[in-house]
């Protein structure tokens, strides 16, 4: 009988420190953030994205002006640390491949904090887009000033704009992050191919799961 | 001492009788593709609709997670919390997971096992994500974690992360 009494206060005692550990948790968390992610400002279909100048992996300076003849752009917020963003690394760089023939380059923008989520340092970029392949520049966000103006919320998500630098999509590169051979709508590909027919994109905007960008919490 | 015991054992036997019927009275979970351990899997978002558009007296927490996600895995311990604390409330948690569907069994299931999550867990595979995120919330840009919280008066999205569990107990109490 004495066993089951050991056993049961053990037990509890078990249940006391797992509650321990959550009200940890709990004090550990950050203070409440004043915006809303869905208060935020950001651009819509129709709307003129606004250019910038943002360091490269290589150590350069890179703006949508320092283009030339070019018929518009897919600007992708990806990271190295978020699995949606890793699982469409090569899907980015073919839409490079494919599209900066006819004139749509990618360029790549890493939002997240670095000292938040240290995996997103412009060193580890470098890193990755090497392994990666990647022939497009991919640039930090540094000071996390250009993601709100564009209003991006998650990783990955594409901006795709025409050459007067106006946003005709916005939203996933297709409909199957898991799967590339599954994919049953190329939304970015067809989004360009609708632009070159001269007419606008169908759907315009679609949602996808991702990863939220990491913002240094304050306090 | 003796009675010590059987007053626990009791206890324990009442919490755990109630917590069964609680399940039977919500007898309204739809039937999943297929079960893991004791998760329900759903391939598709059409088959869990119905848990957004409940009309009963019971106010409903719904969140999305995922176990690859920092911000929605920091955030767990509060509505494990609060599933503690409104016991006595007609409210139901719903976690649900959007693991990645090849990682169910290795990073959902071990998990939910090692943290004990008390609350309902179960996953939903549809990975379609442009033909369901705006039936969630219009309000919804896609990143996790967010939390719809409803009843059949009101309903409020939250779209971001929790900062702490003070604020998910306050939003649910403005609810009854």
């Amino acid at each position: 009988m004495k066993n089951i009494i050991v056993i049961a206060v053990v037990l509890l005692a078990a249940v006391g420190l797992w509650m321990a550990a959550m009200t940890v948790n709990v004090e550990t968390s950050a203070p409440p953030t004043t915006t809303s992610v869905q208060d935020m400002p950001g651009l819509k279909v129709g709307d003129k994205a606004p250019d910038f100048k943002l360091k490269n992996i290589d150590g350069k300076m890179v703006s949508l002006a320092d283009y030339q003849n070019v018929k518009g752009f897919v600007v992708i917020f990806t990271c190295n640390t978020c699995p949606y963003a890793v699982a469409y690394e090569d899907r980015i760089a073919d839409l490079h491949e494919r599209f900066s023939k006819q004139g749509y380059p990618v360029v790549a923008i890493q939002p997240n904090d670095p000292e938040v989520q240290p995996g997103d340092a412009l060193d580890k970029m470098a890193i990755r887009a090497k392994e990666k392949g990647f022939n497009f520049p991919y640039l930090l966000d540094e000071g996390q000033k250009v993601y709100p103006m564009y209003g991006a919320s998650r990783t990955p998500e594409v901006y795709l704009l025409d050459n007067q630098r106006i946003v005709r999509y916005t939203g996933a590169i297709d409909d199957n992050y898991q799967d590339a051979e599954a994919v049953k709508i190329n939304y970015v590909a067809n989004a360009i191919a609708a632009l070159e027919a001269g007419k606008n994109p169908e759907p315009d905007a679609t949602k996808a799961i991702g990863c939220t960008i990491k913002v240094k919490k304050k306090g | 001492m003796m009675q010590f015991f059987y007053t626990l054992l009791g206890l324990t036997l009442l919490f755990g009788c109630a917590s069964a019927q609680d399940h039977a009275q919500n007898d309204s979970r739809p039937k999943p593709a297929k079960m893991l351990g004791g998760i329900p899997v759903y391939d598709e978002f059409t088959s869990i609709e119905p848990i957004f558009h409940r009309k009963n007296d019971t106010t409903y927490i719904i969140n999305f997670w995922a176990t690859w996600c920092k911000p929605c895995v920091e955030e767990l311990p509060y509505f494990e919390q609060l599933h503690a604390n409104l016991r006595a409330e007609k409210v139901r948690v719903i976690l649900i997971s959007l693991d990645f569907p090849r990682q169910l069994e290795s990073k959902l299931l071990p998990f939910v096992e090692k943290n004990q999550l008390q609350s309902e867990v179960l996953a939903l595979t549809d990975i379609d994500f442009n033909s369901w995120i705006d039936k969630v919330s219009p309000q919804w840009n896609g990143a996790i974690p967010v939390t719809l919280i409803y009843n059949a008066q009101k309903r409020h999205f939250y779209g971001e992360q929790f900062p702490d569990y003070e604020a998910l107990e306050k939003l649910v109490k403005a609810f009854f």
